[in-house]
Order: structure tokens, then sequence, then C-alpha cells
């Protein structure tokens, strides 16, 4: 008898979170860890998992999709590091002289209602953007896939206990969520912007992979592994965990897309990062006042986030189909 | 192949091939079989041999593309299928031939109630209003035995148990009384109690209306009991063509000889199974020659190279058509 | 179907008094309640003391919590930092609230579905990389982007609308904002249906209808479409609830005097009783809408049964 709320959770798991991120969750729910290759037997339970990848791996290398995505998100990596490489200017030298002004030699951006340069700030935003979607998904992947992964594993009182905790958070709509805590925050760094988004998008991944872990679970040579005597820890690690990871490291990437992009809206609300932190949400929100007269101020940094959400979502799309057999 | 016109169903060197990334499958390569009214022709080969892919083609329900009919005639009441707009021959599908597929779970609609899918037929093809074709429903339950039918027919496929599911996919292979019906390993998915049950309702409706029945199965026990004649297919061609009886007594090819050796018997208990040496061939590469011949313990060098046709068989005592796609027939006859 | 109802209904009271305990006590925590009440000015120790007890707020955050709610239940929302009854802003919030999300679902239903049933159907053709893209590249924009720029060609530089939306806030004037709102989850209808339609497609019980000789229409729209919009419409139901909540953004741009508007309002103003009043509220729509589309789910889908 199939539990009623189980086949809609994946178009609930993300609806919470502002529609942001219900794209890797809805889709998701497709992705069947292990494969057509699931579960040869007890002994080498490893081996479906490592065969997924490796299956997957082939797939990627030849789909231009994720080469496209690959580079780009490279790219973006190396200029926050060292934004100087492209970059000669600095993003806080501005002038109120060049106000506004459109593009010209040496600043083929222009310049932005405060008369900074616009190509150099826009170089520099990726940091922040970067650093925001990077950390809060390494919080959200850890902190999900440990308590939705014991949950799963476990059963139980903590599944029940767990279980309504999401619900808890997830009846709670993201950027309201983010107006309320981060109205009254002063610090101009990122980390409460990274610890806003951990708090309240945990529950989506744990989600994710409680029931993947749920899944991975009733394969057969799980089964097997748990008649054969092994104990909890090394059926977690060993023979679950391989299986269950795949459909988190999907959802993941999809939504640090997204959180990039939510940094932004927070921003455009005045509740995001502050300056002097250059990042492109607090550039674009501050060019959306001055949009009729001077758009290039807001269109710059606004292609270059499009861009980086939009090499993440094609990332995590091209991770998906690899993963999932169905498709192939 | 003297009373050629009279045939219900011709299909004429038939061809298929699927377009794949990883190159191009020959799924069906020249295939000539054919069925009567009242006649029952068993098609048997192992997954891949082509069998299930050539009765898509009669359905025409192939998926094309990755499928692709690249030569070949299909003659159905004389009217060649592939010549037909696709309309025409939607009207077939359903009213004249009809396919029972072999697992009835994935292939009724879960979120439909049994009795709107057989309805469906009524009202599609012969334009019922929905209650009159409701009535039709049940009285199609009652004649295929579902107890209950009346109250069970507003019910859901899931609701019904794997024989009885059956019987709703033959209930609505049956509902237009065509004159063809196309059985797709019917009983495959079924428990050996049930498949004997169900194999006989399909019978004795055949016999009822006078239909002519594709039986498609590797089974070979089904086979012996219902079928008349026995077409064999391998690599995407017909092997062995013969009425029933004969090729029980001896096969004139040596993969069928393979496939009843390797058939449990009462009578050699304790002994080893046979087992065709060897995998099925990669579609996509056949090997030249006789498409069989890596696997063939009678194999001579003519069977690398040359194409054995499909030869008459004649010895003493054989009143109707046989035939053989081996080089070395007669040798395999013998023994 | 009754016991699940209710089984359902008592799961949902923790998850309602988590939530609204969760805002309450952020809002309390991390603002400062009464920082709205004295004007622009800060207040001084006296009068914040004096106001304090009037309002409860030197009793401990769980009687306040307690307290509230038992207001709530009572039908008494509080008062707004202006002196206006809560209730009253709601009751010319939410109507304007409700028009928008309607708008938006209904734009999500007709093009997401049509646009993802064509792309399905069509896969990999240029049509569906064309819409696949487009989608791609909607979902990557960020809402108040889009929303900007289309108040700036739609509403500045071609004169198609009105870029701010009036009080009254009619069909017609939110038909562009709603639009906006809709846009993600309207790319993500697309893409939902279009690989339910493409998983589908190709499933046993379509080559059966197509074996039944049933006109190619037939079989899309009874057979394979019905199994397909399954997941569709759970999402698009759960979206009603995520679309109000997320619907500040849109009433910004368009100076929409909705439910988003009262509440950005209430936070810059820091008064609890707004925002709790109608985070409470919101959070009843969306745990209603999820129950409906639970409910729902069984209707479309005779295998699931309530135990």
């Amino acid at each position: 008898m199939p539990e009623p709320h189980e086949p809609a959770e994946g178009a609930i798991a993300g609806t919470g979170a502002g529609g942001a991120m219900d794209l890797a969750a809805s889709e998701a729910t497709t992705l069947t860890p292990g494969g057509p290759e699931g579960g040869p037997g007890g002994t080498g339970a490893a081996a479906p998992a490592r065969s997924l990848w490796s299956d997957a791996w082939r797939d990627l290398r030849r789909n231009p999709i994720f080469i496209i995505s690959g580079l780009i998100i490279l790219f973006l990596v190396v200029i926050s590091l060292w934004p100087s490489l492209i970059a000669s200017g600095d993003p806080l030298d501005c002038d109120l002289a060049n106000a506004q002004k459109g593009s010209s030699p040496g600043h083929p951006f222009g310049f932005n209602g405060q008369g900074c340069d616009v190509y150099t700030r826009t170089v520099y935003g990726a940091r922040a953007s970067v650093t925001v979607g990077v950390c809060a998904t390494l919080g959200v992947a850890v902190l999900g896939s440990v308590l939705g992964g014991l949950a799963g594993f476990f059963g139980g009182v903590w599944d029940a206990i767990l279980s309504r905790i999401t619900d808890i958070f997830f009846a709670i709509p993201v950027v309201l969520g983010g107006l309320v805590l981060l109205s009254v925050v002063t610090s101009n760094t990122v980390w409460p912007v990274i610890g806003f988004m951990v708090l309240l998008g945990w529950p989506q991944l744990s989600r994710i992979a409680r029931g993947s872990v749920i899944t991975a679970k009733q394969n057969d040579y799980v089964q097997a592994a748990r008649a054969l005597g092994a104990s909890n820890s090394r059926m977690l690690l060993r023979h679950i965990a391989p299986n269950a990871v795949a459909p988190v490291i999907v959802v993941a990437t999809i939504a640090l897309g997204t959180y990039i992009s939510l940094e932004a809206t927070l921003s455009y609300l005045g509740v995001g990062l502050k300056p002097p932190t250059v990042s492109w949400g607090i550039d674009i929100s501050a060019a959306s006042q001055y949009i009729r007269n001077a758009p290039h101020m807001l269109l710059w940094p606004a292609g270059a986030l499009a861009v980086t959400v939009l090499a993440f979502i094609m990332l995590g799309d091209a991770v998906r189909d690899a993963l999932d057999p169905k498709l192939r | 192949m003297a009373n050629t016109a009279s045939k219900l169903l011709e299909v004429r060197d038939l061809h298929v091939e699927f377009r794949t990334r990883d190159g191009v499958a020959k799924a069906v390569n020249g295939v000539d079989y054919g069925v009567d009214a009242g006649e029952t022709l068993a098609v048997l080969g192992e997954s891949g041999s082509g069998k299930s892919v050539t009765a898509q083609a009669i359905m025409g329900i192939l998926d094309i593309p990755p499928g692709r009919i690249t030569s070949g005639e299909i003659l159905f009441q004389g009217q060649d299928l592939l010549k037909l707009k696709e309309d025409e021959r939607r009207k077939i599908r359903g009213a004249g031939m009809a396919m029972i597929f072999q697992d009835a779970l994935s292939s009724l609609n879960p979120v439909l109630s049994v009795g709107d899918q057989l309805g469906e037929m009524f009202v599609v093809h012969r334009g019922m209003s929905r209650k009159d074709a409701r009535a039709k429903s049940v009285e199609l339950m009652d004649r295929v035995r579902i107890p209950a039918a009346k109250e069970r027919v507003t019910q859901y496929p899931h609701q019904f148990s794997g024989g009885m599911r059956q019987r709703i996919m033959i209930a609505m292979a049956m509902a237009l009384e065509p004159s063809l019906i196309i059985a797709d390993e019917p009983t495959t998915a079924l428990d050996v109690t049930v498949q004997a049950q169900v194999m006989d309702l399909l019978a004795e409706l055949q016999r009822e209306l006078n239909m002519g029945l594709i039986l498609i199965t590797h089974d070979l026990g089904v086979v012996a009991d219902v079928a008349d004649t026995i077409a064999v297919m391998y690599a995407g061609r017909i092997v062995e063509k013969a009425p029933v009886h004969e090729i029980y007594k001896a096969p004139a090819h040596p993969y069928t000889k393979g496939l009843l050796e390797s058939i449990p018997r009462l009578d050699q208990k304790g002994q080893d199974l046979f087992a065709i040496k060897g995998l099925p061939p990669n579609l996509m590469n056949i090997p030249p020659g006789c498409a069989f011949n890596p696997r063939c313990p009678m194999a001579q060098d003519v069977c690398r190279t040359d194409v054995p046709p499909l030869a008459t068989v004649t010895y003493e005592g054989l009143t109707a058509e046989r035939r053989s796609a081996c080089h070395f027939w007669k040798e395999t006859l013998r023994g | 179907m009754g016991r699940y109802v209710i089984r359902r209904l008592l799961q949902m009271i923790p998850v309602f008094f988590g939530a609204t305990l969760l805002i309450f006590l952020m809002v309390n925590v991390m603002g400062d309640p009464i920082a709205g009440l004295c004007g622009d000015r800060k207040c001084d120790p006296a009068t914040a003391a004096q106001l304090k007890k009037e309002f409860g707020l030197d009793k401990p955050v769980w009687q306040q919590y307690a307290t509230y709610m038992g207001n709530v239940f009572t039908g008494d929302f509080g008062t707004a930092f202006n002196g206006q009854k809560v209730t009253e802003l709601m009751s010319s919030a939410f109507p304007v609230t409700l028009r928008l999300t309607l708008v938006a679902i209904v734009f999500e239903i007709v093009i997401g579905i049509s646009l993802g049933v064509l792309t399905g159907l069509r896969r990999g053709k240029p049509v569906d990389t064309v819409v696949l893209l487009l989608t791609l590249v909607v979902i990557s924009i960020p809402t108040f982007v889009t929303g900007l720029l289309l108040q700036l060609l739609l509403g500045v530089e071609w004169g198609v609308i009105k870029p701010s939306v009036s009080s009254e806030a009619t069909v017609d004037e939110l038909i562009v904002p709603g639009l906006v709102l809709a846009s993600v989850s309207l790319a993500y209808v697309t893409r939902l249906t279009r690989t339910s339609i493409a998983e589908n497609r190709r499933a046993d019980y379509v080559r059966t209808a197509v074996a039944k000789g049933l006109p190619r229409r037939r079989v899309i729209t009874k057979h394979l479409l019905r199994n397909s919009l399954i997941p569709v419409v759970t999402f698009i139901g759960t979206d009603v609830g995520a679309l109000m909540g997320g619907a500040i953004v849109t009433e910004r741009i368009f100076n929409i005097h909705g439910v988003g508007f009262q509440l950005y309002q209430g936070i810059l103003r820091q008064s609890t009783q707004t925002v709790v009043g109608f985070v409470t509220v919101l959070v009843l729509v969306f745990l209603l809408a999820n129950l409906i589309v639970d409910l729902l789910y069984a209707v479309l889908d005779p295998r699931i049964r309530y135990a």
C-alpha cells in the first residue's frame, strides 16, 4: 500500500522555497539510484554505484551541455579567486563625475550610479555570489543529507519528528523568512545570508536524502547484507550512501544556482549583502532605480548572474540525465 | 504457397531496422509468413529474434523513428497495409486485427476503469453511446468469464488479479470480433496454473469466431497444444516453418533442435539439460552466412559464407508444406 | 478516506503551531517589537517599558505566543503599527493577492501545460530545444529582474500597460504582474509536463491505445495526458501557497497593495502583529492547499489508496 503522501512529495518538496528550488525537487524524484545494474548480490555492494557513476561519467564527457556549463563554472571559480586576472581596476574606486555614463574606451560596460566601473564591479561581484552559492549549498547538503539520511535509515519516531520539522520549514515562504530574519542584521559579511539559506534550505535536501535512502534500503543486495548481519554503520556507509547520494548531488547542484539568484532577490529587498561588499545582487538592485535612464547598469550584472545560475542548472540537468537510466 | 490469395494475412519479405546512436540494428531481415482464418500460427524464438517487431509492424504500432520498415509487404485480406494512409490503417487496428500484450498490468491504462477501456472500442469504432458501450463491456467481461462483471466493470486494472487482467486484455482484443488476433507472449507473465486457463479461453474464442491467431511465444509447451503451424525465428529470419506435429517428431533446423532439447522432460530425469551454446547474435552485427553458424554444432564452411534459403523440406509421409533455412536440413532431420 | 483526512488534519496541527511559533520567535527575538511605535525616533526607556507592559511584552515569549494564538482563534489578529486592525489590512490585501495568484495559476496551466505537451511530444526537435532553452533562461533570471524589465518595456517604453497597478488592482491590471509572478513556476510546469509526457509516451498502455485503433488525438488527451498530468496538477496545487507567500517581490515592483506589500511594510516597521498575523494565514493557506492536493491525487490516480 503506497503511503498517499509519498508520490506527491516530489512536487510538494520545493514549494516552501518560494518556487525557486522546485525544479530540482520535482524532477529529481524520478532518479533511481543503482539503476538497472542495481544489486548483483550481497558481496560487491559498492559495485553498482561505481558502475552507475562510471557510466554517467562516460555519458557526461560526450555531452556538450555538460562541457559548456562546466567550463563556465570553472571560469567563474577562477575569477572569483583571482578577479584581478581579467580586471585591472578597483571596484571601489568610483568617481561621481562618471555616474551613469555609457561605455567608453577602457570602460566597456560604462559606469554605475555611483560612477564605479561596471565591468570591474561585475568581475569582482562573482566572488560574493559564488561564495554564497557554494557555502550555502555545502551547508544545506551536509546538514540535509545527514539528517534526512539518518531519518530514512532508522525510520520510526525520529523519522516522524524530522518529517514534521521539515513540514514546518516548508510552510514558511523563503523570501518572507529572509526578510524577517535578515532585516535586523547589520553585519556586512556574507555569513548571515549563508546561515539563513542553510537554515531554510536544509529541509529540501533532507527530504530528497530521506527518500533515496529509503529506496536504496529496499534494494535486494542491501536486504541481503542485512540478512548476513552487516552492522548499521557499515550498511549505511558502504551499501546505502553510495547509491543514495546521486539525487542529493543533482538537487544540490541545481539548488546552488537558485541560492545565487536568491541572494540577488534578498539584496533587491534590502536585506541581502550590504556594501562595501561587491555583489551582483547589490549592483542589480542599486541599478534598478536608474533602469529607465541607464539600463546598462542593470543588464551587465544581471546577465552575469543569469549565466551563472544557468550554468549550474544545466550542469545539474546534465548530471541527472546521465544518472537516470530511464532516459537513456 | 499455392493458395496465397486466400490467406487472411500474408507477410512478404519484411525488413525492419532500428537506427540508434550506436548503429543500425537489423531486427527483421526478410520474414515471410501467413495465417488463415481459423488457423493458429505460433512464432517461436528467443528475445531479439524479431518475432515481436514483426508483430508490431503488422499492427502498425512500431516506434517510428527509431524503427523503420525498409521493404516488404503486409497483405491483410488482400490489401497491402504498408500502402494505406495512417487513418485507414487506424480503422483496421482494433476492428480488423487486434493485439494482446504480455504484461496486462502495464498495458492497461492505470487511471481508467476497465469498463471505460473496453467501452472505448465501441465508442470510437462503432460510434455507440457511452451507455450502450458500458452494457457491451459487461457482456464482454461475462464472455471471458470474469465473475461479477456488472460490479467489476467500474474497477481499475490494479484491482484485478493477473489472470483476470489478461482476460480483460483478451476481451478488449475480441471486442469488435476482428478476423486476426496477435497475441504477444499472452501467458508469460502469469502463474503456471493460470496460464492454461487463459490459453484455453483464447483458443476457445478463436474457434468460436473463426479468427486467425498469431501466437508469439518462447514457450514450446504452450505451442504444442494450440498451434497448427510453427514458425521459428532467429536473428530476424524464419529458420524453420512446419506443421506442429512434424516439428516435434523431427526438427529440420539445428536451432529448432536445440530449442526442443532444452525443454526439461520427465522421462529424462537425472540427465543434464541441453543448452544452446553461445549468445544470441548482435543485431547490429549479424554474422555473415547463416546467422546461427557460431552456435551451431553442425556448422561447415558454407554456413559461414552463404545465407541458406528457406528451402522446401520433403520426405515420405509429409503431406503439408514444410521449410527449413539450413544447408544441412536433411542431415538434421536424420538426427 | 474520512479517516485519512482526519489523520492529515491532525498532522497539520503541529506543523501549523510550529511554523507560526517559528515566525513569532523570529520576529520577537530578532527585532524590537516596539521600535516602530514611537514614530521614527527611538522610544525613551520609560515609554518603552510602559508600552511593553501594555502589549504584554514583559512576559516570557511562550506566554506571549499563547496569548497571541488565543486571540487569533477568537478572530483578533491585533493592531498594526498605524493603529489599523490587522484583520482590516487582511481584508483589503488578501483579495488582491488572491486575484494575482489566480492570474498566475491560469498562466501556469494554460501556457505551461501547452508548452510541456508540445515539447514532450516533440522531444529532441527544434521546437523542444528552443522552448527548453527559454525555460532555462526564465529560471535563471531572478524574478525581480524579469519584472523590472517587463515593466520598463511594456509599461514605460511601449506604453502597453500602466507601470504601476491602481489600488483596485483589477484583473486586467494584474495580467503582466501575474505573468511575472508565474514566470519561474511556469517554466517548471513546462519542464515537468515535458518530462512526464516524454516518459509516459513510450508506456505500454499508450501502445495499447494505439493498437486499439484510437485516433491520435484521443490517445494523447485521454490516455497520455490523463496519466502525465498527475504530477503537474499536484505541483500547481502546492504552488498556490508558495505563490501567495512569494508575491512580495512582484507586488513591490508593480506597487500592488496586497499581502506582500503589507508584510513588507510590517517588517520594515517591525510590526509583530501584522507580520505574524499575515504569516499565520499564509501558513494555513499553504497547509490547506497541500491537503487538497493530496486528496486530489487519489481522485486522479485510483492506485493510491488511503489507509
